[in-house]
């Protein structure tokens, strides 16, 4: 028998996200049951396997590690090479070997890769329910399948002892199942359990915390949050990214102080829900929908309200949809079960605050906020908020990107020829760092003006950029000097800065991620952002590729009466339409003026006269070509928002008004020439609103109707402009697309009409993918040179 | 384009264009005068170019603002003021009466002021080369004895304190000028401050580490430029901050945020923890600063920036203004 010849060795260097989800066991299975010796171990951010035995074994092992890979790992590249020396010896067995870290850079060129957090699994949740199980009713219950990841990691390669589950030594039970390759925690870092791990604890905010007392622990402590809530009490549960304010969902007074505590009196609020059924019972929940609320990200997801099924009004008054979630981490289970109600689940903070990790912190910030605090002593590491999520045409399209998907690495499909650091915009705001092909997106922190959130920033930044190991050299910026992320950027010691415009880097982010390199057509609908003629856009569309863009149509422009003002009372938008639309020559200035008098009759006199007089004088009034704005025009001529209290609010309303949908007949536009690009003129749709009022004509009608118009415009302007340059491509981005009205009205026309649309849904559409755009940006200037 | 406005763009055709043109003079920390030692006095020097339009407003005029300006500049560097220079540049064709309603005031308020003018220059340009009148002032003054202020000494620990109500001038200004209905209930607070400045120094002359009148740019960006200079951050409260109910009103129709808008005849001070009881007190006792308010304290946290907790709450972030201030919303 010659075994020499019939033997290979060798090393196999797995990239992708392999850690955290369970490989290391996975291989070690794998091996033993193939019967090759060698040994599996993290290696910096990769799983490396040495393994001998007959070459046909070695390559279904390889095969394998790809084929029969764990569920949420995510395997880019197997990397297999010779063992020169150092071989396995024959009969040595298979084992898993201790991890080895490298250098801050890692192995670069890619960057480390962080495995989001895991909503329960199956068989955990058997086991908290399972009265004869050692952990029933453990609110922290985990395997190598679920559990806690990002949130409390320090570092890679992923082992406890770079987690803050460090803290607690397990005991002799849990350190065997740790240990045990047949067990379902073999290497399962957070393990815990009652007897060694993570603690429940209940406060009552005013009493003495500095004394560290508590009112309650463990089982104590939850019975004591959930009698808290059951009478109408508002508990602050410490949660996997942060701290989060819960109440009884169907109990109107509490959502109401809720939303008097938080100073949030209109935006909706998250309600959890326990199961799949339960959602549906509250709204319209279809399969498209049922996949990601379902999923292991868990994010809230935004569907269609049923009336009239017992939640509170308070929870999500005036929004066309409500935002459901599942439970996703083994305290949520055990609320929701033994609540058996739905349940107003929101962030721990002030709005646009970030939401709290720091258990003095939270205990400061919420104080106020909060009756009592559920929380334990396992620390978070990084605060992530949850996620949000909505179906565009049956597809999953992301809204704020946080908890259980930050940070896993997205794609860029032009490569980071240097490692490059992407600042965001300003509100939902998120940085993406990148090297290679590989971009890594923080999670959504919210507002930069508040400090807590330029903190959370900095913060969350150096943490992120030590664990997968980015040193940038290179810092990508938005074109406004105003923004906080910009002015930070001036700051870093890099050795160069790239300005993105910021509707270039919406679009891009669109394109990116589809993997679109070439040229496109790029549709930004958005609020405000500086265009490069140092006016505000917003409604543009461009010709672009990942590295240049050029405006080739763009929405009429308005004065901005009060700059910010107008943006936060939309009806001074109307007022900036009415007596200052680009465009509007005297007789249509007159016309519609006549046709607004209830709107200026209703409005307070001073207002009127003050913000006509701003208009003609040009004081503080920005103008914008943007199609956020006009929005919000709209729905103020409608009557349905003079205000709003949070980003989009009049906009929301506007597609709440107008219903589920169906085609509705367009009101009137135009496109005129103008400076070699296509300006939509909006005078004739708006004064089509202020007619259609006269006449008695239901607001929903004339809603939809301004979604079908706006939708019909664009669809002209993309036809247009893909005749002319030959591209079919279009890629749909900017806040004004987080509309579902119109983003569905758009890829069904524009596909219609024979083009490519295509719609971010890995990034959000909003501010929180500019980032991400940023890096797909710099990265293509970068290799253009 | 887009420098006037007294924030950023400001700071940085300073620091980039004018300075480096003038060989280092007034290098490091930005103060509104320099101190000159004169065989054996520290004197202190100041000028200033005034450029208002309208040269007429409620509650005074170019003149009026362009004593008050520099006397105030001599004031923040903790000096007595002892005369002034001012100089006219006219353009062709402006009316003389309203030439010599300016230089009475300038008469008026230097005679109010106690200090005398004691120099000038009058030149005229033709038309088109200047707008109206530009009045530029300079000033000289001795030191307050023991007075040592600058920018730069703010320390954490240390107490923010403000004189008066802010908001009210720039909003005059731009509501007289732009027809806004404003100027009826509202008027400029333009005003000499070297007395309250003589009342507050007399006896805490090492405990006063930074005076600044918020002029241009407003509360905001004095404030921003004392974090910078000092390296330290600084926390106000919104609660504290004075801004009389027409002023608020008018900034909100305006979409102006009161911190950004100009002031006349307010100061700003940091002042040592354990003194700043006493000096607010001496503000109170003075007919100029009888509203002053502890407008807030110096951190160590976030060098440099300016962090304003809110009414609601939060914590802002309060910057200098960058340009006309465009939307950061989006
Ligand atoms: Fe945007
Ligand atoms: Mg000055
Ligand atoms: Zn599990
Ligand atoms: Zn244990």
């Amino acid at each position: 028998m010659n075994t020499i010849q019939a033997r290979v060795a060798c090393r196999i260097e797995i990239h992708g996200t392999v850690q955290g989800v369970g490989f290391r066991p996975f291989v070690y299975r794998l091996g033993r049951g193939l019967g090759v010796d060698g040994s599996v171990r993290n290696d910096d951010g990769l799983v490396v396997v040495e393994a001998a035995g007959p070459p046909e074994t070695i390559a279904t092992l390889a095969a394998r590690l790809r084929t029969d890979a764990p569920a949420r790992a995510r395997v880019s590249e197997l990397r297999i090479r010779e063992l020169d020396g150092g071989a396995p010896a024959p009969g040595a067995g298979f084992t898993v070997e201790p991890s080895v870290r490298r250098g801050p850079a890692g192995h670069g060129p890619e960057l480390r890769r962080t495995p989001p957090d895991l909503a329960t699994c199956e068989a955990c949740l058997a086991e908290l329910f399972d009265p004869g199980d050692r952990r029933y009713r453990y609110a922290f219950v985990n395997c190598t399948d679920c559990g806690p990841r990002a949130t409390i990691i320090d570092a890679l390669p992923y082992d406890r002892a770079r987690t803050t589950m460090d803290a607690f030594a397990m005991c002799a039970d849990c350190a065997a199942e740790y240990a045990d390759p047949a067990d379902r925690r073999f290497h399962a870092e957070p393990i815990a359990c009652p007897v060694c791990g993570p603690r429940l604890a209940w406060h009552i905010p005013g009493q003495d915390a500095a004394r560290g007392e508590e009112d309650a622990c463990g089982e104590d402590a939850l019975r004591a949050a959930e009698t808290c809530i059951r009478g109408g009490g508002i508990v602050a549960l410490k949660g996997l990214g942060g701290y989060q304010l819960v109440c009884d969902a169907t109990d109107e007074a509490a959502v109401g102080r809720l939303r008097a505590r938080k100073h949030r009196p209109a935006k909706p609020l998250a309600v959890m829900v326990g199961s799949l059924a339960a959602a549906r019972h509250l709204a319209r929940v279809d399969d498209a929908e049922a996949a990601p609320l379902t999923s292991v990200a868990r994010p809230v997801v935004l569907v269609e309200a049923r009336p009239g099924r017992g939640l509170a009004s308070a929870v999500a008054p005036g929004a066309p949809r409500l935002g459901l979630f599942l439970p996703y981490s083994p305290l949520h289970h055990l609320l929701l079960a033994d609540l058996d109600r739905p349940l107003v689940v929101t962030s721990g903070n002030l709005s646009a605050e970030p939401i709290a990790i720091d258990d003095a912190d939270a205990r400061r910030r919420l104080a106020g906020l909060a009756d009592g605090f559920l929380t334990h002593d396992r620390p978070i590491r990084s605060r992530y908020d949850d996620s949000v999520t909505h179906v565009v045409a049956g597809r999953a399209s992301v809204v704020r990107r946080a908890r259980g998907y930050a940070p896993e690495p997205i794609d860029l499909p032009v490569p980071a020829p240097e490692p490059l650091l992407a600042v965001g915009g300003q509100l939902k705001h998120t940085f993406t760092v990148a090297r290679g092909g590989t971009a890594v997106t923080g999670p959504h922190t919210g507002d930069l003006e508040q400090q807590a959130t330029m903190e959370a920033f900095t913060a969350n930044l150096a943490h992120l950029c030590r664990v997968v190991g980015a040193e940038p050299h290179v810092v990508a910026h938005d074109l406004h000097p105003g923004y906080l992320s910009t002015q930070y950027a001036a700051t870093l010691p890099v050795h160069r800065r790239i300005g993105v415009q910021h509707h270039h880097a919406h679009v891009a982010s669109c394109a990116a991620e589809h993997g679109v390199t070439g040229p496109f057509i790029g549709v930004a609908y958005d609020g405000l952002g500086l265009g490069d003629d140092g006016t505000l856009w917003g409604g543009e569309v461009f010709v672009a590729d990942l590295a240049t863009y050029r405006r080739v149509a763009r929405f009429g422009r308005a004065p901005l009466p009060g700059g910010a003002a107008a943006v936060r009372r939309p009806v001074r938008m109307a007022l900036g339409y009415l007596f200052g639309g680009e465009g509007l020559d005297e007789r249509t200035r007159a016309t519609a003026l006549r046709l607004a008098r209830p709107l200026l009759r209703r409005l307070p006199p001073r207002e009127v006269s003050t913000v006509r007089r701003m208009v003609e004088r040009g004081v503080n009034c920005p103008v914008a070509s943007s199609a956020g704005r006009l929005f919000d025009a709209a729905a103020a001529l409608l009557d349905l928002r003079d205000d709003a209290t949070y980003e989009g609010e009049a906009a929301v309303a506007l597609e709440a008004a107008a219903g589920p949908g169906g085609a509705a007949p367009e009101l009137p536009w135009r496109l005129v020439a103008r400076d070699g690009m296509l300006v939509y003129d909006a005078t004739r749709t708006l004064l089509a609103l202020l007619e259609g009022r006269r006449d008695g004509v239901d607001v929903a009608v004339l809603a939809a109707r301004f979604h079908a118009t706006v939708a019909a415009v664009t669809i002209a302007v993309c036809s247009r402009v893909a005749a002319r340059h030959g591209l079919r491509t279009v890629c749909l981005s900017g806040g004004v697309m987080q509309n579902r009205l119109l983003a569905e009205a758009l890829l069904g026309g524009l596909s219609a009409a024979g083009l490519e649309p295509l719609i971010n849904e890995r990034v959000p559409v909003n501010d929180g993918g500019i980032s991400y755009g940023q890096a797909a940006v710099a990265a293509a200037r970068l290799r253009r040179g | 384009l887009g420098h006037g406005s007294g924030g950023q763009l400001s700071a940085e055709l300073l620091r980039d264009v004018v300075l480096p043109g003038l060989g280092g003079a007034g290098e490091g920390v930005p103060e509104d005068g320099a101190v000159v030692p004169v065989g054996g006095v520290d004197l202190v020097v100041s000028t200033d170019a005034f450029v208002v339009s309208p040269l007429f407003f409620p509650g005074g005029d170019i003149g009026a603002l362009a004593v008050h300006g520099t006397v105030n500049d001599l004031a923040m560097m903790g000096a007595a003021p002892v005369a002034l220079a001012v100089a006219y540049i006219i353009e062709e064709g402006f009316a003389v009466a309203d030439l010599r309603r300016v230089t009475a005031s300038v008469g008026t308020a230097a005679a109010a002021a106690g200090v005398p003018v004691v120099t000038g220059d009058t030149k005229v340009v033709g038309r088109g080369a200047a707008d109206g009148l530009f009045v530029t002032t300079t000033g000289i003054g001795r030191r307050l004895p023991g007075a040592r202020v600058s920018a730069a000494y703010a320390r954490p620990g240390d107490v923010v304190l403000l004189s008066g109500p802010i908001g009210a001038h720039g909003t005059t200004i731009l509501s007289a000028r732009e027809s806004l209905g404003f100027e009826a209930e509202i008027a400029s607070d333009t005003r000499p401050l070297h007395r309250l400045v003589a009342t507050m120094v007399a006896g805490a002359e090492r405990d006063i580490h930074v005076m600044r009148d918020p002029t241009r740019g407003g509360v905001a960006s004095a404030l921003n430029e004392i974090a910078a200079a000092s390296r330290v951050g600084i926390e106000i409260d919104e609660a504290a901050l004075p801004v009389p109910a027409p002023v608020a009103a008018a900034c909100e129709l305006l979409g102006l945020d009161p911190l950004h808008v100009a002031n006349e005849g307010c100061l700003l001070a940091v002042v040592a923890a354990d003194r700043a009881v006493a000096v607010l007190a001496a503000m109170r006792s003075a007919p100029d600063g009888r509203h002053a308010v502890r407008l807030g304290e110096v951190v160590d946290a976030h060098p440099g920036r300016v962090v304003m907790n809110t009414l609601m709450g939060g914590r802002r972030v309060v910057d200098m203004l960058v340009g006309e201030q465009l939307p950061r919303i989006c």
